[in-house]
């Protein structure tokens, strides 16, 4: 069989599968809708917020930075892990037990006034569209590798299917498929990496042949240590050393962390388990199953950059393998024989000072694609593999229309403009926007604001960083907080962190005007900061919040009280 | 300042110190063995495998404590939260 058909019969599979869930499972009332009735289990609600957890940009993007900057791209597996952490234990037990099935809708009661509650719900749209770009940009990619049609093309056919079932399903619909997601990515995700570890260390378990020895080609040196010596003789500074500067690698760590914890529709998750104990137990759960996926990431990242180099470097191109004519095809790797000598050079910032011409340049968002190619492999664990990229991006890219969808249809319209709203009403109106969002979406795929994945939706995080985190932290651990701090809070840091960004990404900013040298992925941190300090002067100044907000603010820190089932509304 | 004569009050600060114990190790072992300490722990500590100490707690150690993190937040909080009920018990 061929490499297409195998992917057609895996790729088909896995959508008739989350299509069947998503039919079977389809929500009929608002409350279906936004939180799938409240009874999920707390295992299986791990697996789904697992699934929506892990973007497009972690399961395509990751590896591959890693692979590139070594020790920098720790910065994304401490970011995005350390932000679960912080997520469990300060808002989501606290907001469950609040119970209500929005974000917004805690900031517009907590800060008793509709203009919080807006200023929420612009953040919310702002946030999830632009990471929701990233996963659209991701399916484009994934199609793209796959059948070789345009970007563009494959970005509308994700969509399309997106549309489908996170529209129809609401929450219901997409908490199942997304456990069926979930262990389509691991399996995707892992069984490439054991393989690879075999050939390269001849240890099964990643993990340990990562911090082993490598063994292929008759060599025998740790693998690290092989690591760096290809990086160093190639020009580039060594694997595990990196070369961010450390306060900017502080920086994009800490706005990653607090981003994760401000992420709208991550938190929507935990409203879908029984009680605050339920919360607890699937948060353990959930960061388990994001673990096999992180601990294999740093594994693949430092397989796949000793297969690329061993395969390539100074291997005449003729005599280069097969896959790399499908990658210089899709544009993802090409090769300009810059010193005519016919063979394939790959040179870093060192090399290239003395003279040496660098002839490959290649996307660090195809690595882990090629991962399997490079290493070889049986041509079932590429289609699985390419499976599990659409699973990923899909996922997520669902949780988010969600919760766009839901912040128009709910925030918006219901509690702001059109109170009278009925039931069946709102459902109608939250697919109408879901609609609108994706075509968003879509544009912003096709065109995207920065040249890979995991950029652009750090981007989003920086957002979330400096507007969501620190206005809920307020509104649970400060009595005091009002609504004037909180607002202005909430405008300056996200005003702020968003101006820093457009001005380095679309009008031309330099990197010698960057502020303490944080770039703009790391500048959700300081906007984050300004935030708090923003809203604690205003807070000052302004009257304390009515004595029902402290009630529920005091509600909202103890467990028991009247019994708190995820409600109607 | 939260109050320590009601069952509320003593639940809120025991909770708070669980909090707080557990964001120190996770601020330890994620920004300051992975970024801050990492130089200094990469010299002077025994490596993992071959890896270089700071390096693996970027890389690996990190993420396998905070999933030791969130499982102590489980046991501890449920420790907590059933002293609270009893203390509600006694003080009825």
């Amino acid at each position: 069989m061929t490499q297409d058909t195998w992917n057609f019969i895996f790729i088909g599979l896995s959508f008739a599968l989350y299509i069947g869930i998503a039919i079977r499972q389809r929500a009929g009332s608002t409350k279906e809708y936004y939180t799938a009735g409240g009874g999920v289990s707390p295992f299986a609600n791990g697996m789904a917020t697992a699934a929506d957890w892990m973007s497009a940009a972690t399961f395509i993007s990751m590896a591959g930075l890693l692979a590139t900057s070594g020790y920098d791209g720790s910065r994304l597996l401490m970011g995005w892990t350390g932000g679960f952490v912080l997520l469990t234990v300060l808002m989501v037990p606290f907001l469950r037990k609040f119970g209500k099935a929005t974000v917004p809708d805690f900031i517009g009661d907590r800060y008793y006034s509709k203009t919080a509650r807006l200023v929420a719900v612009v953040c919310a749209i702002f946030i999830c569209l632009t990471y929701i770009m990233g996963q659209m940009r991701g399916v484009g990619v994934v199609f793209s590798t796959l059948f070789e049609i345009e970007i563009s093309t494959g970005v509308w056919v994700g969509g399309a299917i997106v549309f489908f079932y996170a529209g129809l399903g609401g929450m219901k619909g997409i908490t199942y498929t997304q456990v069926a997601q979930y262990c389509v990515m691991a399996f995707a995700y892992t069984i490439p990496a054991i393989f690879i570890a075999m050939t390269l260390t001849g240890n099964v378990i990643p993990q340990f042949g990562f911090i082993g020895e490598y063994s292929a080609n008759g060599e025998s040196l740790p693998f690290l240590d092989k690591l760096d010596n290809i990086n160093t003789e190639l020009g580039f500074a060594k694997y595990t050393s990196g070369s961010l500067p450390r306060i900017d690698m502080f920086c994009i760590t800490a706005a990653l962390m607090c981003g994760t914890a401000g992420l709208p529709h991550v938190i929507v998750r935990f409203f879908t388990v029984k009680n605050v104990k339920a919360v607890r137990t699937s948060a353990c759960w959930t960061l388990a199953f994001i673990a096999v996926i992180y601990l294999t990431a740093p594994t693949i990242g430092g397989f796949s950059r000793v297969n690329l180099i061993e395969k390539l470097q100074d291997t005449p191109r003729e005599e280069a393998p097969e896959w790399f004519g499908h990658f210089e095809k899709t544009g993802y790797m090409s090769w300009e024989d810059k010193n005519g000598d016919g063979k394939i050079q790959h040179f870093g910032p060192k090399r290239q000072e003395v003279g040496d011409l660098n002839e490959l340049t290649f996307k660090p968002d195809i690595m882990v694609m090629a991962n399997p190619y490079m290493g070889g492999l049986p041509k079932w664990v590429i289609a699985l593999l390419m499976a599990g990229c659409i699973a990923a991006a899909l996922s997520t890219a669902a949780g988010l229309l969600l919760v766009l969808s839901t912040a128009i249809s709910h925030d918006l319209m219901k509690k702001v403009v059109k109170p009278e709203l009925s039931d069946k009403e709102e459902i109608r109106y939250a697919r109408l926007a879901s609609l609108g969002a994706l075509l968003v979406a879509i544009y912003f795929g096709i065109n995207p604001p920065a040249t890979f994945i995991a950029k652009t939706v750090a981007f989003a995080f920086g957002l979330a960083a400096s507007s969501f985190f620190p206005t809920l932290l307020m509104g649970i651990f400060s009595r005091r907080m009002n609504k004037e701090g909180a607002i202005a809070g909430m405008v300056a840091g996200i005003g702020f962190t968003l101006a820093y960004i457009i001005y380095f990404q679309f009008m031309g900013g330099t990197k010698d005007q960057y502020l303490f040298q944080i770039s703009p992925e790391g500048i959700g941190f300081l906007g984050m900061l300004i935030n708090f300090a923003v809203a604690f002067t205003v807070a000052r100044f302004t009257p304390a919040p009515p004595q029902e907000v402290t009630e529920l603010v005091d509600n909202v820190r103890f467990p028991g009280g009247k019994e708190t089932a995820a409600q109607d509304h | 300042m939260e109050k320590t004569k009601t069952a509320k009050g003593r639940y809120w600060r025991a909770h708070l110190r669980c909090v707080g114990t557990l964001l120190l190790i996770w601020f330890l072992t994620s920004f300051g063995c992975g970024i801050l300490l990492r130089d200094w722990l990469d010299g002077n500590f025994p490596s993992v495998g071959s890896a270089p100490f700071g390096f693996w707690m970027a890389q690996q150690g990190s993420i396998i404590s905070f999933v030791l993190i969130l499982l102590g937040y489980k046991f501890w909080m449920e420790q907590i939260e059933s002293k609270l009920e009893q203390d509600k018990e006694e003080t009825k």
